[in-house]
């Protein structure tokens, strides 16, 4: 039977020991993923599609040099905070 | 201003539309990024592969492009807007200033800033007390 589960602040996943690296390389791979990046450095400069007032247009970092700007990720639509 | 979480742009659409224009009047204002696959955050170092979603990541770049500061929270906790608008008011100001004035913990719009110089080398205590952070 299909177990309910509790609505949390994530985005349902399947419970870590189902997703398990396939290989070694995956690892470093994973690693090389949670890398921060630091003060002081140039934004990596992007371009993606994006929602705004109604319309779908495609946004590049770089169009807005000489503005101060806010970068912000969150983890999901529909998510709570 | 720019979000972005791995949604789609048409699940940013039905998140404005159905529940933010609710709490926004007029919705959205800003772009709301589809950073599918987690690329930028990848990028950026916020996305978490396993759940395959972006952690709550917020960076500050100043215009020449340049990350000034960030902050991630992992899920359940949301964010101190007010303090982000404050440091962006501090780093406007030190930016303003030609880095010639720098803002001291605790350091609001209106309150004293600090004038690095030789002679404020172990002044410091004259010009700030502790209570300065937390009023």
């Amino acid at each position: 039977m299909p177990q309910e589960f509790k609505a949390g602040c994530t985005r349902p996943t399947p419970p870590e020991e189902a997703v398990k690296p396939i290989s070694t390389e995956n690892t470093i791979q994973k690693k090389e993923e949670n890398a921060m990046i630091h003060v002081g450095q140039k934004a990596p400069d992007f371009s993606l599609p994006a929602y705004l007032k109604g319309k779908f247009v495609e946004v590049k970092l770089s169009e807005y040099m000489g503005k101060w700007v806010v970068l912000c990720f969150y983890p999901g639509d529909f998510t709570f905070v | 201003m720019l979000s972005a979480s791995v949604d789609s742009v048409f699940v940013h659409k039905m998140w404005n539309d159905f529940e933010l224009s609710k709490m926004v009047k007029g919705g959205i204002p800003f772009p709301m990024l589809s950073d599918a696959g987690g690329n930028i955050g990848t990028l950026y170092g916020v996305y978490n592969s396993s759940a395959g979603v972006e952690n709550r990541g917020r960076f500050l770049i100043d215009p020449d492009g340049t990350i000034v500061g960030y902050e991630v929270l992992t899920p359940p906790v949301g964010r101190n807007v007010l303090e982000t608008i404050r440091q962006i008011q501090a780093f406007q100001l030190v930016r303003e200033s030609k880095g010639t004035q720098a803002t001291p913990s605790g350091w609001r719009p209106g309150k004293d800033t600090l004038k690095p110089a030789p002679d404020l080398v172990g002044k410091v205590w004259e010009v700030w007390s502790v209570d300065k952070a937390f009023d």
